[in-house]
Order: structure tokens, then C-alpha cells, then sequence
């Protein structure tokens, strides 16, 4: 996708520019393991692993250079059922781990597979931390707005009074909004995207990889049967049109044929009748801003019960990256002082002698 | 005049004053130039954890104790021989530990009756007779530092704060230290700013100066260098003993150094100098939290490195987690706990050693990990390399117990010839293990049981690992009951194995005939060391053993421990490996234990050695 990313597939994704290039013509079955998948029937994860194992041999990799790193949840079983390397580990800490990996490994394409439970519950704090250093890993964070391995209670992106096992009167939680939190973190590439819309999921992923440093994606992702149907309003197709807001570098803000996003009083967006407003009204999508509050902006259409859902990539800016920072350093110092000599640390300071 | 030299073997030096009196530096330099002297020496620095508590209160001493002495001696001591108090609380919070008879040298300026009266002094000490029972020496040394900076362009301010310098010169006087270090250290630390370095050289001159000339002080005192074994010597303290043993380690495993860690005391010492050392290829990050420090080096040893991560008791109790991942995913891991008094946030300047048991059993499941403990100072940069040698040969997190008193203590170093360092290289798995050709991530070492590391790069071996249970041989998830008591079993198995590839314990009994003997772990072998020594001089027979490894312990423990009629364990801590030898060898252990944040008196415990020694008789 974005047209404007100047992604080449003769170079590769910029976001891999440290990572070998591999001649080898891998297929989608060559990223599909012997493991049985067990999410349940219908669930949103199977069209996400599908979609992905399609994209991974777009990446011109060697498969061992591909990790996958996740968390704890539904969506966290997703290393299990690829060829790559990968690490399932622990509950909300993907991202710690993979900024280890990352900043020892620039050599790796680093995937972190997440939940709204694990991502922005109970990992919450790591992954602001890992946007804002801007290390070069991939979130992906699959947002059902549900918890579902635990069986069913409200996760950080339900909606607020929602009832389920554990708020039978209710939700009383004001939930997270998964872009405006990875735009306030300083994420430098933050997207969104829908498990059932393949075309528009691969593209995002593509912009995700092409991106060098930390990457957010949160894709909406159907679990059938905690929270069915949780994004049926984004994909009925009586209805998708008149919320659906897709993001195209450079074009204008469109909902459906006869609206558009203009700018109101206080620098605010709003969604507007477009032969009323005037189209020379309509803002147009710059993923390049340096300022996060025009994509913030953007992230608040979707509110109230996603009256306007952008989807696509929300903010694609350049930033120093932290792997890079930290490989600087050290080749820095070894340029000036020359590799350590162990021997001469040791008998650093003041010594003396006996004997 | 011609002053006397008067000949001592040892004395032990406590310097105190407000936290902002800069006390922590001139004991340091003041051990530099013990050091370099050639004496040998301990130290003992106790702050409050309050960066600058309220001026002139008890809360807010900070004092620095030396010992040094012309033979090997192996605490800071017991009690000073000499102490220097820069203000009345400084007098107030020490005056109890001091032997009758000893010298107290205070700083009169400062004996006002607002600051009395802060401390709860109702009478000036000074004046009211009861410092009798000790040499004291007062000496104006704010104003005299003040009038000997007259001429230098500083203000009133910047020249009391010099006041520690002419202390520091006064002392070097009077123990007849040589100087260059700390002229040559000041001229460092003061290059930017020419008019400060003057007037701290001249006020450390100017307390040389007055030693020399006043009468107040008939003497000076004359320690003769120690005669430790030939070779180089550095003085040294635990954490960077610690960290140059992280960096050899690495060294010697081939395998590029990454820390993660998060600030915490006693132990952010390890991360400071860690980070000076990017020539050696050191990655340090600073993580979000404890959880992050140990989650990023768990991702860097997947990534093949040498992970560390480095704590003190709070943190340790937030890695818990990630550690049983990294019992689970079986991968090389160094975490260094350098235990301060708990529980929760407790006394974070204060040493304690109550995290063992947290150590060895704080994860849930069984999750055996090796544990080690330093004994001294610079024993923390042996057991830094032991703790790489075992994690990258095992495959498996190991945890070493250092803790405060050995992290900000000092003793003096025989650097070692990194000629005689172990070889501790390491392979990477490069080729499928398994009959089937297939990579088996699980399949174990016959000898060591130790799994294979793949590192991710490694064409052909790409495979998943994570926190659920795996099946044995290829690492797959499984739930089979069979399987996961096997998987238990030998994950404990190749912990327990680890005791046949560590040293028997070494036991210290000369006259071989003791029916006591005295077991400690970690910190304390210098206190039990020199009570020990105290009860032998006094004519007693007692044997003494000090464990590093205790987690497993040496394959011969159980016969050492029945060997002896009575077995004397003391510990900063209620007792917690006297539990744990109850528990495995069913001996009756004897345990003797104090938690005041210090460490233990040597006589103290002489008397506690005696004590036990009748009863057996």
C-alpha cells in the first residue's frame, strides 16, 4: 500500500535495512508449521495468521532471521503456528523482550504479537516504553475488546457498561483507545486495520515493516464467542460506508460518497456534509506530520461507538531508533579508545605492588 | 618540633558528618591513600538513604569506616579506634561504638547551642565531662579551613565545604599517608574549575599543616605495609568488582555483554560502571522497570548474549516471574541481587542477607535455579565469572547474592593475569540434533543435561520456546502428565547435577581435632573470619567453612556438617540457611542471627564461637 512510503522491493523495506536479504523465494507454506492451530472456530486470529504467513515472504528475508515474540492471551499462541523463530513468554512482557532481542540482534525482523489484555493491561507499561525509545520491532496488537483465554471479562478496550462475567451490572471502566495511546507514547508509526479485510491488513503490515523503528498496529479482530460481532458495525456492508474513514497519504478525508473530516474552531476534526462544508474544506491525510495531534485528532472520530473509524495509517514519521542510538555508541567508543583490553581494566586505577 | 612517630599495627578510622559534609569522599580517599600505601584494609561506608537529609540531625550521619592494618585483616572492625565528628549529631550517632581510650578528634565550629539542642544535647559534651573516658582533640576546622582560603577567590560557602579536605589533610598527617593520589585526584575532578581545585588543595595542605605544627597532636602514627602475597594490587569494592567480573565473563564466553536494569540501591552502582564500557561491547538499557531490566536481558540471551540484570530485594521480587521463564526456556541468565535490609522497601542503604530463600524458592512451580554468594569485595569478581560459567554451560539463569555491605566496601585486589582466567567459550548449536534430522530444541546434553542454544540467525534451526510446559526431546507444547514429571525432574536434576562440577567446601580446621565449626554464606566470612581467629589466639579449637555455592550446595556438605559435634550457623538474616540445612541433612544446626542493617561484630560473635565450644565440652 501507501503508494507514498517509497517502499521498493528492490531495496526491501527500509525497516530491515540491517537484516540479510535472502535469495530464496519462500512461499506462504514455508511459514506454516506442523503445529495444530487451536484457536476456536471463527476466530478473528485465523484470518490474522493467514494474511500474515501470505505477507512474510514479501519481506525477502532469510526465514531464521524472522522472531516472533509474544505475551500471554489467544492472540499470543500466533508463534507456535509459524516457521520462524520465536519465543512465547510471559504475560504483558513481549515488548521488554523484544527490545532485548532488537537492540542486541539489529540483524533480526522482530515481530511482537499482542492482545488488549496483555498489550495494554498488564503489559501497558512496555509497550509505551517501547514505542517512545523507538526500537525497531513490529506491534501488532489484536484488539477483540474482550478478554477470551481467561474466558470473558472486560478487557481495557471494552466499552464502557459492558457486561460480562465480571461486571454483571456493567462495566464502570473508561476503556483505552489503543491509537491515541501508541500517539501519546511518541510511536512514530501507528496504524489500524480489520482481521476481515485481508487487502487492506497486508498493506498495513507492509507500511509497518517498511517503517525503521517501533511500529504500531492495533488490528480489530472478532472473537465469536466472548464478544461476537464486536465490529460488525465496520463491516455490514449496509452500514461500513457511513463509518469507515480510509486513510490515504495526500488524499482528501472521506466517509462514504457525501461526507468528509474538516477542522473545526480548536483544531479539532469533524465529520461534515461535504456540499455543505465545501470540499475545499476537507483536510487531507498527511501521515508525515511531525506534530501527533493532527493523528490524534484523527484516533477521537471514532467516538461515540465508532461513529467515524479511520483505518489505515494514522502517522508515519521519522525518528532516531534506538538500536541504531545504541550500535552508535559502541562503535563510537571502540573508534576512539579502541576495543576494550581486559588485562588493562582490570589494573585500571590506582595500583600497587607487593612482592 | 620534632614530633614522635609512634609505631601501630593496625587502627580502624571512622570519619563522620552530615550527609552533605562530603564524609563518603574522604573516607574513600583516604582508603586510596591507604591502598596505595600498601596497608591492607577493609571499609565500611553507612549512609542514610535520604540524599540530603535536614542538616546537623542524627537521620541524617553518614559516616565511613577503615580499618588498616601492616597484616591481613578481614573486617572493617568492630569498634573505631579513631573518630572524627563534624558536627554534634555526627558525635551523637557514633560516640557508643567507641572503645574507652579512643581519640575523637570533633569539629568545635559546629558545637553551637542551636545545633546541641537539634540533636538533643542539653549540655556541650565537649564541656561536660562525659567524653572522659576518651582522648578528645577539638579543632575549629570550619574557621580554619575559612582563614586558610582567605586569600583565594571562593566564597564563604565553597570554603567550608573545603572543610573535608583539611580533615582529610589532618588525618593524612597524622597517619603519615602519602598525598599525590588525592592532589592528583583533585586536580581531576576540579580541572574545569582552577579557583575550587586551589582552595581544596590548599585546605587539604592546610590540614597537613596544622598537624604538623600544632601541639595539640605530640604524635603521628606509623602503619607499615602489609605483607600480602606478591603481585599487583588495586583497592576495590564489590560492585565494581561485580561488573568487571560481568565483563570478563563475557569476555571469556566469547559472547557480547547486555544489561538490563533499573535503578535501585544499593545495586545501580553495577549499572554506572557497566555503562562506561561500550568499548567492550557492553549494550546497558535502562528499562521501564525491574520487570523490563530482566525481560530485555531474557530477549538478549535468546539473541545470544550474555543477559544480566541487576537488582536489590524489591526488584528481585518483580524479576520472579520472568526468571521461571527463563527456568522454562532454559537459557543462560545473570541476576545479581545485591540484598539490602527488607522486607518491602526496608532499609535501602542498610546490608542484610534475608534474600536467600526468596532466591531459592521465591517462583511459583518448582524452578530451580543455582544461586552463588561472594564472600568479600573482591570475591564478587570471582563469583561473577563462576555465575557465567555455570549459566552458559547449564543453560540456565543463575542468581548471585552479593549485598550491600560487600557492594559499597573496599578491599584491596591482586588483579589477576587475565592469562589465568577459565576458558568459558561457548557453542552455539549450528546443526540439527536430532536422528530424524530435525532440530530438537529440548534434547538434552547426556552429561550436563543442558538443552541446546540456537541462536536466532541459525539457518534450519528455527523453533519456539516459551512458559508453557514443553515436551521433552522437541519443545512442543504438551499437557501429557507423564511428560511434565519427567520435565520437572529433569529440569531439577540438571541443577542438582551441577554439584559434581563445583569444588568440595574447603574447610579451615589447622589443628584438625575441632568439634565446632562455624558455616556462613556470603557476606559475613570477614566477621566470622576474625572472630574465629579471635577464639584460636585465645586458645580455642574451631573450624570454619564458608559456602559460595548454594544453590546446589558441594556434594560434600552433608559430611562436612556431620563431622563436627556442633554446628554454628551465623547469618544476617532469622535463619534461613539453617533451615535449609535442617531440611537436607537433618543436622541439628545451631543459628545465630542479627538483622541491624550492619554487619556482625567479630567479637561479638568470638563470644558466641566460645560459647558453643564450652557447651560442647
Amino acid at each position: 500500500m501507501p503508494s507514498d512510503n517509497g517502499f521498493d522491493a528492490g531495496q526491501g523495506f527500509r525497516g530491515l535495512k540491517l537484516v540479510p536479504r535472502s535469495d530464496t523465494a519462500y512461499r506462504m507454506k514455508d511459514f506454516k508449521s506442523d503445529q495444530e492451530v487451536r484457536w476456536c472456530p471463527g476466530c478473528g486470529d485465523y484470518a490474522i495468521l493467514a494474511a500474515f504467513q501470505a505477507f512474510l515472504p514479501e519481506l525477502g528475508v532469510p526465514r531464521e532471521n524472522i522472531v516472533i515474540v509474544s505475551g500471554i492471551g489467544c492472540s499470543s499462541r500466533f508463534p507456535y503456528y509459524l516457521t520462524t523463530y520465536g519465543m512465547h513468554s510471559i504475560h504483558g512482557r513481549a515488548p521488554a523482550i523484544a527490545t532485548g532481542l532488537a537492540a542486541s540482534r539489529p540483524d533480526l525482523s522482530v515481530w511482537v504479537i499482542t492482545g488488549d489484555g496483555d498489550g495494554l493491561s498488564i503489559g501497558g507499561n512496555h509497550l509505551i516504553h517501547a514505542l517512545r525509545r523507538n526500537v525497531n520491532i513490529n506491534v501488532l496488537l489484536f484488539n477483540n475488546r474482550i478478554y477470551g483465554l481467561t474466558k470473558g471479562q472486560y478487557s481495557p478496550t471494552s466499552e464502557p457498561g459492558k457486561i460480562t462475567k465480571s461486571s454483571p451490572a456493567g462495566s464502570v471502566d473508561t476503556p483505552f483507545n489503543p491509537v491515541s495511546l501508541a500517539l501519546g507514547a511518541e510511536a512514530g508509526f501507528v496504524a489500524r486495520t480489520i482481521d476481515s479485510d485481508r487487502k487492506h491488513l497486508t498493506s498495513v503490515l507492509r507500511a509497518a515493516a517498511d517503517h525503521e523503528g517501533a511500529s504500531f498496529v492495533e488490528i480489530y479482530q472478532n472473537c465469536p464467542i466472548f464478544n461476537d460481532d464486536a465490529f460488525e458495525p465496520l463491516k455490514d456492508p449496509a452500514e461500513r460506508d457511513t463509518r469507515l474513514l480510509r486513510l490515504e497519504h495526500g488524499e482528501s478525508l472521506r466517509v462514504g460518497p457525501d461526507r468528509g473530516v474538516v477542522m473545526g474552531d480548536y483544531g479539532e476534526l469533524v465529520v461534515a456534509d461535504v456540499a455543505e462544508a465545501g470540499a475545499d474544506r476537507l483536510v487531507r491525510h498527511d501521515a508525515h506530520r511531525e506534530d501527533p495531534g493532527y493523528a490524534f485528532a484523527l484516533s477521537r472520530l471514532d467516538r461515540p461507538a465508532f461513529a467515524h473509524v479511520p483505518i489505515g495509517v494514522f502517522r508515519d514519521v521519522r525518528r532516531p531508533v534506538y538500536d541504531e542510538l545504541m550500535a552508535e555508541q559502541i562503535a563510537d567508543a571502540q573508534a576512539a579508545q579502541g576495543p576494550g583490553d581486559l588485562g588493562a581494566l582490570l589494573a585500571g586505577g590506582d595500583t600497587w605492588t607487593v612482592g | 618540633m620534632t614530633k614522635q612517630v609512634e609505631r601501630l599495627d593496625r587502627v580502624i578510622i571512622r570519619f563522620a558528618g552530615d550527609s552533605g559534609d562530603g564524609m563518603q569522599l574522604t573516607g574513600d580517599r583516604f582508603t586510596q591513600e591507604t591502598a596505595s600505601f600498601g596497608n591492607d584494609l577493609s571499609t565500611l561506608p553507612n549512609f542514610p538513604a535520604e540524599i540530603r537529609a535536614p542538616a546537623g540531625t542524627l537521620p541524617g550521619v553518614s559516616s565511613f569506616q577503615l580499618h588498616f592494618a601492616d597484616h591481613d585483616i578481614m573486617t572493617p572492625g568492630d569498634a573505631p579506634d579513631v573518630l572524627v565528628a563534624m558536627n554534634p549529631a555526627a558525635l551523637k550517632a557514633n560516640v557508643e561504638d567507641l572503645p574507652p581510650g579512643a581519640t575523637v578528634i570533633v569539629n568545635t565550629d559546629e558545637f553551637t547551642k542551636r545545633s546541641l539542642a537539634k540533636v538533643g544535647y542539653a549540655a556541650d559534651p565537649l564541656t561536660d565531662g562525659s567524653l572522659a573516658g576518651f582522648k578528645v582533640s577539638p579543632v575549629p576546622l570550619t574557621s580554619m579551613t575559612v582563614n586558610a582560603l582567605a586569600e583565594f577567590d571562593v566564597s564563604k560557602k565553597d570554603a567550608e565545604r573545603a572543610k573535608n579536605m583539611f580533615a582529610l589533610g589532618l588525618l593524612s598527617w597524622m597517619y603519615n599517608r602519602p598525598t599525590e593520589g588525592t592532589e592528583g585526584f583533585l586536580k581531576t575532578k576540579f580541572a574545569s574549575k582552577p579557583t575550587i581545585l586551589a582552595a581544596n588543595l590548599a585546605a587539604f595542605q592546610a590540614g597537613w599543616n596544622f598537624g604538623e605544627t600544632t601541639e595539640d597532636f605530640a604524635v603521628s602514627y606509623e602503619v607499615r605495609p602489609a605483607k600480602l602475597p606478591a603481585g599487583t594490587y588495586r583497592n576495590i569494592t564489590g560492585n565494581l568488582a561485580t561488573s568487571y567480573g560481568l565483563i570478563a565473563g563475557a569476555r571469556l564466553a566469547g559472547l557480547p555483554l547486555f544489561l538490563g536494569s533499573y535503578p535501585i540501591t544499593p545495586a545501580s552502582d553495577i549499572l554506572h560502571e557497566l555503562s562506561r564500557h561500550k568499548r567492550f561491547g557492553v549494550r546497558t538499557f535502562q528499562a521501564e522497570d525491574e520487570i523490563a531490566g530482566v525481560g530485555a536481558a531474557l530477549g538478549a540471551a535468546f539473541g545470544g548474549s550474555l543477559g544480566v540484570t541487576t537488582t536489590s530485594g524489591p526488584g528481585m521480587v518483580l524479576k520472579g516471574e520472568t526468571l521461571g521463564l527463563a527456568v522454562m526456556t532454559e537459557l543462560p541468565l545473570i541476576v545479581v541481587d545485591v540484598q539490602r535490609a527488607g522486607p518491602s522497601t526496608g532499609m535501602p542503604t542498610k546490608t542484610e542477607q534475608a534474600d536467600l530463600l526468596l532466591a531459592l524458592y521465591g517462583r511459583n512451580g518448582e524452578s530451580p535455579v543455582p544461586v552463588l554468594a561472594p564472600r568479600s569485595p573482591s570475591d564478587c569478581f570471582d563469583v561473577a565469572i563462576e555465575a557465567t560459567r555455570i549459566a552458559t554451560k547449564y543453560r540456565t539463569p543463575v542468581i548471585v547474592l552479593s549485598d550491600g555491605y560487600l557492594a559499597n566496601g573496599s578491599e584491596p585486589w591482586r588483579i589477576p593475569d587475565t592469562a589465568d582466567l577459565p576458558d568459558l567459550s561457548v557453542e552455539f548449536t549450528t546443526a540439527p540434533n536430532a536422528d530424524d534430522g530435525a532440530f530438537h530444541p529440548y534434547l538434552r546434553d547426556p552429561e550436563t543435561l543442558a538443552r541446546p542454544w540456537a541462536v536466532p540467525g541459525t539457518p534450519g534451526l528455527e523453533h519456539r520456546i516459551g512458559g508453557i510446559e514443553k515436551s521433552d526431546g522437541t519443545g512442543n507444547i504438551s499437557y501429557t502428565p507423564a511428560n511434565h514429571d519427567l520435565m520437572v525432574r529433569s529440569r531439577q536434576a540438571k541443577i542438582d547435577g551441577i554439584a559434581r562440577d563445583i569444588p568440595p567446601l574447603e574447610v579451615d580446621d589447622p589443628t584438625g581435632d575441632a568439634r565446632v565449626l562455624v558455616l556462613g554464606w556470603g557476606g559475613t566470612y570477614g566477621s566470622i573470619g576474625a572472630a574465629v581467629r579471635r577464639v584460636r589466639r585465645a586458645g580455642g579449637t574451631v573450624a570454619q567453612a564458608h559456602l559460595r555455592h548454594l544453590n546446589p550446595f558441594p556434594e560434600d556438605l552433608g559430611a562436612v556438617l556431620r563431622s563436627y559435634e556442633r554446628v554454628l550457623v551465623p547469618e544476617i538474616n532469622l535463619g534461613q540457611l539453617a533451615l535449609l540445612l535442617r531440611g537436607r541433612f537433618l543436622v541439628d544446626v545451631i543459628s545465630y542471627t542479627k538483622v541491624r542493617g550492619l554487619p556482625f561484630k567479630a567479637e561479638e560473635l568470638a563470644g558466641v564461637v566460645q560459647e558453643v565450644i564450652d557447651r560442647a565440652e
